[in-house]
């Protein structure tokens, strides 16, 4: 029988599973969704470096993992250094680092701790290239600690300490554009990445074992705790976020850059159908919704400026 | 065992320490440089690029906090790890030290004593090292080119027996950056002392994956910090044994923690870590020979604490003046203050007084030693304490 087009696709999501149940994600968590794929991507030979953020939690306490695969929990700012002492250490042993049969050294970090307090650990992993994968999950805020601002925070959101209030004090500023600042140290490979699309994600997971070198990821990964969201919306949420442009899909690959979603022929969707879903952005003014819809169209245009003019 | 016929190489301190490290075939090494810890790092990268090591990966990270977590992420992954740092660059390792010695790996490090800013000061000073007391590492004080070298092979193997992590301490441009004749050992003697490691675990059983670091909750976080006791605990037998096997091997005993030097008949004794035990010790055969009845015990192993040894040093003097080149603010010298505590539970209560001296590498001379013995002598034979701590170069 003739397998339908988007049937086969599908199958490209590998049936194995490496992340047991029993995990200690709230409902709906989007970045054990994110663990869940990278482990049935790159199996278990495979070691993963976390530092302190929710996946942490995750995990499991000692003397439990819901990891099936090698994992190092380690400080907050230290995932970028972590990974390469391992790598090192891998070639140091003689050991293949990436590559199809190669062992995968993947860093595992939320956004504070790559946007924020891990930004230079990263820097020095990217630019020393080391051959390993790191993979932001962004989820943006510091949700481990009990919802506070990151870099990565959009404009609006509320958080504990950027909270609404009667003289309406909100995150003031936009997100912080990690990924661009990863491709400022010309990597051969980064990418965005969303857990509502995750044959995508899988795909890029895979590019990333089979490019030499550092690669990035960052994945979007809502987080209905922080967002004060509804726990069976987090896809939803996700694709959402694709479709409105504000968080689009796209490649990095040496020096060219290819969007994978939304499309580029189409408007995006309104902001507010992202917004409306999410308790965090109730203290939002008619103006500040304008304020981030109009960020929000203006980087949409420079990547797709980018993807016209290095495609 | 072949025979052992020594190699005489005229090195700097840090010198002697690259070439432990490139004898003890360490795997890993992550550093980023710091004055004067610089030359270490220098020599061994140039080590590399003559070929002269192999099987060594070399990460020049952006930071030591980083130089910390590389060296953790490889040793956790089975390798030797090493890295070598100084005063602000400890301090910014400060979280990873706990983050090593609770995951229980076996990192070597040397530290190049150095003041702590501000003011700026690039000179000798413990109270980079001592303030990591507290870190779980064990630490030894060197107190000459050789004792960089020696220290650096035992510290490996002591740290991979006990799996604790430990740090080798040298003194700033007093040892870091002055020519002596230090006897290397021929590798294959080297490679028969400290095989290759035998880590606890490793992150490269595929088939068996493990967690390490996880949150530990109320009920077993507890015994997480009894065992790293223990392996303190145990720490101070291997030391014992290994400083034994050393002399065996190579003529120079190390089973001592404390080093006793002319203290058999001594009535009372100057106590310190590091190169400053040098001087005391010339200075002790010089008063020797004016009559002063005095010798010197020289503190190698600050962590685990030589308690036992200092018992029975204590046993046997009626003072012991604990020289400090370091500081605790709001107390006392350091090396004092654990020598009282040590010391309080015991039958054994000579006069104990503090001399604060050599901070930031203020000269520190035999001349000095022969002033702190007469402060001494006074005080012991009125039998009572002028003053407990004596900040001994003051400009009054
Ligand atoms: C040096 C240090 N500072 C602060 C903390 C407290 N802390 C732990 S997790 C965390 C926030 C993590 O946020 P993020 O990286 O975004 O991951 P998430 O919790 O959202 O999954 C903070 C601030 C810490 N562990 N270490
Ligand atoms: S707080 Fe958010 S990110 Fe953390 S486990 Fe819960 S849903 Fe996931």
């Amino acid at each position: 029988m003739e397998i339908p087009e988007n049937v086969k696709k599908r199958l490209s999501i590998p049936a194995d599973e490496h992340f047991y149940a029993g995990h200690t994600a709230c409902q709906g968590c989007g970045a054990s969704l994110g663990i869940r794929y990278v482990l049935k991507a790159y199996g278990r030979k495979t070691i993963f470096t976390i530092p302190a953020c929710c996946s942490t939690i995750i995990a499991g306490p000692w003397p439990y993992t819901a990891f099936e695969a090698n994992l190092f929990h380690t400080a907050f700012e230290t995932t970028g250094a972590v990974m390469s002492g391992i790598e090192a250490a891998l070639k140091a042993k003689g050991y293949k680092v990436k590559g199809e049969d190669g062992v995968m050294v993947v860093g595992w970090a939320g956004d504070g701790g790559t946007a924020d307090i891990g930004l230079q650990a990263l820097s020095g992993f990217l630019e020393r290239g080391h051959d390993a994968v790191y993979i932001m999950y962004d989820n943006e805020a510091y949700m481990n600690t009990g919802i506070q601002r990151s870099g990565s925070t959009p404009y609006g959101a509320w958080t504990t300490n950027t909270p609404g209030g009667k003289r309406h004090f909100l995150e003031k500023r936009h997100k912080k554009k990690v990924i661009d600042i990863v491709i400022a140290h010309e990597i051969p490979y980064a990418a965005t990445a969303s857990i509502a699309f995750p044959e995508d994600f899988i795909r890029k997971l895979k590019k990333a074992q089979k490019t030499p070198g550092p690669s990035f990821i960052q994945l979007f990964a809502p987080c209905p705790t922080g967002w004060r969201s509804p726990t069976d919306k987090s896809i939803e949420l996700a694709r959402l976020a694709v479709q409105t442009a504000y968080f689009p899909l796209f490649e990095y690959e040496n020096g060219r850059y290819k969007i994978n979603m939304p499309s580029t022929k189409k408007e995006p969707k309104p902001i507010e159908e992202f917004l409306k879903l999410q308790g965090r952005f109730k203290y939002m003014t008619k103006e500040d919704i304008e304020i981030l819809q109009n960020w929000v169209l203006h980087e949409w245009e420079k990547l797709k400026k980018l993807a016209e003019v290095f495609g | 065992m072949a025979e052992y016929k020594p190699i005489r190489k005229v090195v700097s301190g840090n010198y002697a320490a690259a070439y432990a490290v490139k004898h003890a075939r360490v795997e890993v090494v992550a550093a980023y440089p710091i004055t004067p810890q610089t030359s270490i790092i220098e020599k061994i990268a140039e080590f590399l690029a003559n070929g002269e090591i192999e099987g060594l990966e070399y990460v020049p990270v952006e930071s030591e906090h980083s130089a910390m977590a590389a060296c953790i992420g490889a040793s956790a992954t089975g390798a030797r790890a090493f890295t070598a740092t100084s005063a602000q660059g400890l301090a910014l390792m400060h979280e990873m030290l706990h983050w090593a010695s609770g995951a229980r790996l076996p990192i070597v490090m040397v530290d190049v004593n150095r003041a702590m800013a501000p003011p700026w000061s690039v000179w000798d000073d413990q109270t980079d090292s001592l303030s990591q007391r507290d870190t779980g590492w064990m630490q030894f004080y060197a107190e000459n080119n050789q004792e960089v070298y020696d220290g650096v092979l035992m510290a490996f193997k002591i740290a991979e027996t006990v799996n604790l992590p430990a740090m080798v301490v040298e003194s700033a441009f007093i040892l870091s950056h002055t020519y002596d004749v230090v006897e290397m050992i021929p590798q294959e003697l080297v490679d028969e002392f400290l095989p290759p490691r035998k880590p606890l675990y490793t992150l490269t059983d595929f088939d068996n994956p493990i967690a390490v670091g996880a949150l530990g909750g109320p009920n077993d976080y507890y015994e997480f910090r009894y065992k790293i006791q223990k392996a303190m605990e145990k720490a101070e037998k291997v030391i014992h044994e290994v400083g034994k096997e050393f002399g065996e091997r190579f003529g120079r005993d190390y089973s001592q923690m404390i080093e006793l030097y002319r203290t058999e008949d001594a009535d009372f004794v100057f106590m310190g870590m590091g190169s400053l035990m040098g001087t005391v010790k010339q200075a002790v055969d010089i008063l020797r020979e004016e009559g002063y009845k005095v010798g010197a015990a020289k503190v190698r192993w600050f962590r685990p604490f030589p308690k036992k040894e200092l018992y029975e040093l204590a046993k046997s003097v009626e003072g012991i003046a604990v020289l400090d080149r370091n500081f605790s603010f709001g107390q006392e010298g350091i090396l004092f203050n654990e020598a009282k505590g040590a010391l309080y539970n015991t039958d054994a209560k000579p006069l104990i007084k503090n001399y604060i001296v050599g901070l930031g590498g203020r000269d520190f001379t035999v001349n000095d030693v022969r002033k702190i013995a007469e402060n001494m002598k006074a005080i012991i034979d009125k039998g009572e304490l002028d003053v407990e701590v004596d900040w001994y170069h003051l400009k009054r």
